[in-house]
């Protein structure tokens, strides 16, 4: 337990040193990099906490995925933020402020691994996830049985929403060719194309992508 | 001769990849199917599977792998999953049941949970991985 507590303080240790240098660095490819690290810190939490199909997917999306399509979007734009002209204290004040009052709203929270907590001691929920699924559902993880099956809906919602968010991404850039705007690929090649062209060099020529993308 | 160089310049990193994909294709895999055990389940491992076919992209280039897999399957594919889940319960109205009430499935109650599961973990398995696909082609290949 002992051991476990200081596991945790060590890594949001690191997390907030992650946060800071994320908000102070103007260069973007670091910064991106950094979100990256946040993550898996993040994930590394989360198997301290025993909630291991939550760090496999954090580790996966937020340390993988993410970090590649943030790297994409900046392969088409600048690797440094513009410098802050405006310095508004406003904005501080309201950040502050919401800031506090989320964290007065953690007060109310049950502690970390209260049994006695409403969500624990809820017959429907926990105690008959926990003591029935076995016998109702069968599947030795837990997790799976109260995603897959007593919470079907909702993970049709999230797939939808899933498969929502493809096909927005799809409406926005993706199908920029079929309208006939044949992009240009005269630019000179600079380092900040080269996440998504790296070895593309032994491209073809452009035209097959209006074919395949049909 | 420019080009030949960009392209020798990859070359451990592209013999790496080549290696590691089968398995990052095998390990996704395993956590599709595995996750009524362990840790895992179709939303991991349609990012895993996805992440296979990105870091092709990074190395190859996205041209190559939109050879592999061509952007408009991808997008078959995106419905298909959601197609798959959303049949699920449907089928499971036929069979007499509720709405995605997977009892219905077998004789055996548990039997019925697992095929449902299964199947609706593919769904989300295969929509996952498509969107994430689809998401880096976007974002790798639009030239703003």
């Amino acid at each position: 337990m002992m051991i476990e507590t200081l596991v945790i303080v060590v890594l949001l240790t690191f997390l907030i040193v992650c946060t800071i240098g994320i908000i102070v660095l103007r260069d973007l490819l670091a910064a991106v990099i950094l979100l990256g690290m946040y993550s898996l810190i993040a994930a590394g939490i989360f198997i301290v906490m025993d909630a291991v199909d939550v760090a496999f997917t954090e580790a996966a999306v937020g340390a993988g995925i993410s970090t590649i399509l943030l790297l994409a979007c900046l392969s088409h734009t600048s690797h440094v933020q513009k410098p802050q002209q405006h310095n508004n204290i406003w904005a501080l004040i309201m950040v502050s402020l919401t800031g506090l009052l989320l964290l007065y709203g953690t007060m109310d929270m049950p502690g970390y691994g209260d049994a006695n907590s409403p969500a624990q001691q809820h017959p429907e929920l926990a105690q008959r996830f926990i003591h029935e699924s076995g016998s109702e559902v069968g599947m030795p993880n837990v997790v799976t049985s109260v995603l897959a099956s007593y919470r079907g809906y909702d993970t049709l919602g999230e797939t939808v929403v899933v498969f929502a968010a493809g096909v927005a991404v799809l409406a926005l850039l993706g199908l920029k060719r079929r309208e006939g705007l044949e992009p240009e690929d005269d630019e000179p090649e600079s380092g900040n194309r080269r996440v998504s062209r790296q070895v593309a060099d032994g491209e073809q020529d452009r035209g097959n992508d209006g074919v395949a993308n049909s | 001769m420019m080009r030949r160089y960009r392209q020798q310049r990859h070359r451990v990193l592209q013999i790496i990849t080549k290696l590691l994909i089968p398995f990052i294709l095998l390990f996704a895999l395993y956590v599709q199917f595995h996750g009524d055990y362990g840790p895992g389940g179709g939303f991991q491992a349609g990012v895993i599977f996805a992440a296979a076919f990105i870091i092709h992209g990074l190395i190859f280039g996205v041209e190559k792998t939109r050879q592999v897999l061509s952007p408009g399957v991808v997008r078959v594919m995106m419905s298909i999953g959601v197609f798959i889940y959303a049949l699920t319960g449907v089928w499971s109205m036929m069979k007499g049941g509720a709405y995605l009430d997977y009892n219905v499935f077998a004789d055996n109650p548990l039997t019925g949970q697992h095929w449902g599961i299964f199947a609706v973990e593919l769904g989300v398995g295969v929509t996952v991985t498509s969107v994430m696909i689809s998401l880096f082609y976007s974002f790798a290949s639009s030239r703003v």
